[in-house]
């Protein structure tokens, strides 16, 4: 069903037992609406004008639709308290410790994601709304000991695999809603509060990208459907040996020209960034395109990211 | 009915007789009566009238907003593309080169959403269906209170105006959803002032036309027409009545109250701290942005519900008279109908299920809302039984009747994931919600919408609507409308977030669910191809339709009592009736025909 569904792959620790109930909740659906769909035409079919001249006035006397009535408030209320009640309470509203996980600041505004690293001190500097500038969105007070390390990105969040990651959600101006589809995290970030969000990745963008390969047949004169922003998975050679697409190239128009020229018919090709932040709330013209990605790496990988970021600083 | 009953009846003195004067007793006395043009067609206080008026404008009405959303289905479908021969007389500040711009989407989004429910549907299903067929359905003369009729009608007339201007101020029209969440809304042009003009006429409007159907469905009711005799659509129309009532006067307090803030400088709805574009808003702080979402989606909820009860009552009332028998377990889809006009007053948050909340409150609004679905499971599982044992006569307007059935099935069950708050993580704000309420409003509610207009067009012209065209276009609708709303569903669980200016085209995760874009938009366009028979038909059939007799569909309520296109002037019937029989009384057994007409006395 889970397939069937189309939903996109999950890396995250608790996106199963939210795709579980989706998937719970689909079965439901399509027994009920095959139940009645069955029950509707061969009712129109049976009691047709031209086969019953005579309608019958009282029509159906069993009572089996009231059990069936009582079976679905039943199979409603075991799903809420089985499944909905209990993973709202245990997973996405049971906080871990900040001790315990990576936290980050995300400052919503129109239209981009400012992330606020603490920096190697892990404390978060102060930030004040009349810093802000075009050089500093997020108004850090750099004068401020604490602040001297922090580390501010824009669009781009990367985070460790297999941490637990609690993200304090604020905005500076409207709603935005934090939405990260492959993680199966959604919050609402309200100006005026902050809101936090926490998940654990399960997998880094490597294997994201990985397990979401697929063999695209390509043609020429246009990128195929859901080949588009994507990298290639394998290197191709043309005949002489060189080089057309080395793994990790975007397969570009360009690309397909020349590996259809050489005969290849089919490009081994993943999304570049599968991880992405979509604001899922209207939140002005923009809203579109307040797009960010997120980057998943292993443990090592994030150190040397954040070291690699803290160098900038120094100037 | 022999005469001599209709003598007995009519000498049964009652106060609406009185009141009624003597065009009630003697449908000919109106020529002497014959108000001024003006009077009898523009300011009328007479409900047919005024249903007319209704039914007109708000027809006007769904063509705007859906040709907006034609509109929009361009940009989705080929974005950032020119639209075709339309696009350039936009001018350079919606379409520069006609190439519609983003801040012009979102005004066509927010007006599609504001048009198609507050100026369309409702205006329709209550201000229409309601104001011609409720008093004629409890043989009333007119409405309770005819002046405030009228007023209702011109409030929302006025809204009307108010929200089409919007689309000429600087900035354009509102842009912040129909939702015109705070900041946002706030913060945005003055288009959005008009619209908060324009809500307070139509919620006034809407305010004026419920008490007014309460008054009438109590207390004007023929003698004999006891509560439980009541048409399912009478039904319907009282618990849609309550629920304007009650829940529009919060939307209407939070409408000025958004007035306020951007027009005289307060700050209900704006938090302290605020940095747009850079510079810090000057504005004293310590509002709430959640407290809007709140006062909105407590009428806003409820609001679904009046989008819908009134179509599940005129989808009855034709299964009924199109089975040939009573409709199955009445006592039981009342009370249903009751409890959910009660249960839509309590499930609101189910909208907000990611603004932040705990579980407490997010167990309290899953189960309402998981208890809300009973009684529509309740009413849809009575309409499909009432099938069974019937004698069906496939007509036009059972065809509509009939598909709103699965129609309105899928809409619901589709509620279901979103009702609970873990799998809102995954669908909240994507495609799926889109598919899931427009399944309820569009396949659902607007097919039953027209299966009323087929029915009750006779009733109003005296003249059908003609079959063959009438068939064309249910077979366009119905085919169409599921093209351009199933494929939502796999746009949303593949996590395509909703109003989106490029429908998604950056997204990675879109990229296997885009091509799906232009199949809804071409869908979408041949829809609006399929509603031309339907404008043809509406037209011609006043002046060349069939003539047909006051009960043309051999039906057994009173508004079939009347004569044809009741004259106008609170005269609707020649006698006032009386009844003695609840209101399906289809092929009883021992009878010769096989409806018995609620005001018939003796068995024949």
């Amino acid at each position: 069903m889970k397939e069937f569904l189309g939903l996109p792959l999950d890396a995250s620790a608790h996106g199963t037992q939210i795709d579980q109930i989706i998937v719970i909740t689909h079965w439901l659906m399509l027994l009920l609406f095959v139940g009645w769909g069955v029950f509707f035409i061969y009712t129109l079919v049976r009691f047709r004008k031209s086969r019953q001249q005579q309608a019958d006035h009282v029509g159906v006397r069993s009572h089996a639709s009231s059990y069936l009535e009582v079976a679905i408030a039943v199979f409603e209320g075991a799903l809420l308290v089985g499944f909905a009640i209990p993973v709202w309470s245990n997973v996405v509203s049971a906080f871990p410790s900040e001790q315990d996980a990576l936290v980050v600041h995300v400052v919503a505004e129109q239209f981009a994601w400012n992330v606020h690293y603490p920096g190697v001190d892990g404390v978060f500097g102060k930030r004040d709304i009349n810093l802000i500038s075009e050089d500093n969105p997020l108004g850090l007070d750099r004068s401020d000991p604490v602040a001297e390390d922090d580390i501010a990105t824009i669009n781009q969040l990367n985070l460790p695999v297999n941490k637990n990651i609690l993200i304090y959600l604020t905005s500076k101006d409207v709603i935005h809603s934090f939405g990260i589809p492959l993680l199966r995290v959604k919050q609402d970030v309200i100006p005026g509060q902050t809101i936090r969000v926490w998940f654990r990745p399960t997998m880094t963008n490597d294997q994201i990208r990985e397990s979401m390969a697929k063999r695209y047949t390509i043609s020429r004169g246009q990128i195929p459907e859901g080949l588009v922003l994507s990298v290639a998975m394998d290197g191709y050679q043309a005949s002489d040996g060189s080089l057309i697409l080395e793994k990790g190239d975007y397969v570009t128009e360009d690309v397909i020209e020349q590996l259809i020229a050489e005969g290849i018919s089919e490009v081994n090709a993943a999304p570049d960034t599968p991880m992405e932040i979509a604001c899922a709330q209207l939140c002005g013209l923009g809203h579109y395109r307040m797009r960010g990605t997120v980057t998943i790496q292993t443990a090592e990988e994030f150190e040397e990211w954040l070291a690699e970021d803290a160098e900038y600083l120094e100037w | 009915m022999s005469d001599e009953e209709t003598k007995e009846n009519s000498t049964s003195p009652t106060e609406a007789i009185e009141t009624a004067g003597p065009h009630v007793a003697a449908p000919h006395v109106v020529e002497h009566l014959e108000l001024g043009f003006w009077r009898k067609y523009v300011f009328s206080t007479d409900h047919k009238m005024i249903g007319i008026q209704y039914g007109i404008t708000g027809l006007l009405f769904l063509l705007f907003g859906f040709s907006l959303m034609l509109l929009m289905r361009w940009q989705l479908a080929y974005p950032g593309e020119a639209i075709p021969f339309l696009g350039e007389l936009f001018g350079p500040d919606r379409m520069p080169e006609g190439i519609m711009l983003p801040e012009f989407y979102n005004q066509l989004g927010a007006m599609h959403g504001t048009i198609m429910v507050f100026l369309g549907v409702v205006p329709l299903a209550v201000g229409a269906f309601g104001n011609y067929i409720l008093p004629l359905q409890i043989g009333a003369i007119d409405m309770a209170f005819p002046k405030l009729n009228m007023a209702s009608y011109w409030a929302y007339f006025l809204g009307g105006v108010t929200m089409l201007t919007s689309f000429f101020v600087p900035g354009g029209a509102a842009n912040s959803g129909w939702t015109s969440y705070a900041p946002l809304a706030v913060i945005a042009t003055m288009g959005q002032t008009l619209w908060l003009f324009g809500m307070v006429f139509l919620i006034t409007s809407s305010l004026l036309g419920s008490i007014n159907f309460i008054v009438t469905t109590i207390q004007l009711r023929a003698h004999g027409l006891s509560f439980m005799r009541l048409p399912f659509f009478v039904w319907a129309q009282l618990v849609t009545a309550f629920l304007l009532l009650l829940a529009f006067p919060p939307l209407e307090a939070a409408g000025i109250l958004q007035l306020m803030d951007r027009l005289a400088g307060t700050s209900f709805f704006l938090p302290s701290g605020l940095v747009v574009s850079g510079v810090p808003l000057e504005v004293s702080g310590g509002g709430s942005p959640l407290l809007w979402q709140h006062l909105f989606w407590f009428l806003a909820h409820p609001e679904v519900y009046v989008l819908i009860l009134p179509a599940m009552g005129i989808v009855a009332e034709i299964i009924a008279n199109n089975t040939r028998k009573t409709l199955w377990g009445y006592k039981s889809m009342v009370y249903a109908l009751i409890f959910l006009g009660f249960m839509s007053f309590i499930v609101w948050a189910h909208h907000m299920f990611l603004t932040g909340m705990g579980t407490t409150i997010s167990a309290f609004f899953q189960t309402t809302t998981m208890i809300i679905s009973i009684p529509s499971i309740v009413i849809l599982t009575a309409l499909f039984l009432s099938l069974w044992g019937g004698s069906i006569r496939f007509t036009t307007p059972m065809l509509f009747a009939l598909a709103f059935l699965p129609m309105f099935g899928i809409g619901g069950l589709t509620g279901l994931p979103l009702g609970l708050a873990p799998p809102d993580i995954h669908l909240h704000d994507t495609y799926y919600v889109i598919g899931h309420f427009h399944y309820i409003v569009a396949p659902g509610t607007l097919l039953a919408l027209f299966a009323g207009i087929y029915y009750w067009y006779p009733k109003v012209t005296g003249r059908k609507l003609n079959d063959t065209l009438g068939k064309i276009h249910f077979w366009g609708s119905f085919i169409f409308l599921n093209g351009v709303f199933m494929p939502m569903f796999i746009q949303g669980l593949a996590g395509v977030s909703r109003r989106l200016y490029d429908g998604g085209a950056i997204y990675a995760h879109a990229q296997g669910v885009l091509h799906l874009n232009e199949f809804i938009s071409v869908s979408a366009w041949l829809l609006g191809l399929a509603q031309i028979p339907f404008i043809i038909n509406f037209f011609m059939s006043m002046r060349k339709g069939k003539k047909v007799s006051d009960n043309h569909w051999e039906a057994t309520t009173l508004e079939w009592a009347a004569t044809t296109s009741p004259p106008l002037a609170h005269g609707n019937f020649a006698t006032v009736p009386e009844v003695h029989r609840g209101p399906y009384e289809y092929s009883l057994p021992g009878h010769k025909k096989d409806y018995t007409p609620q005001n018939e006395r003796v068995e024949v």
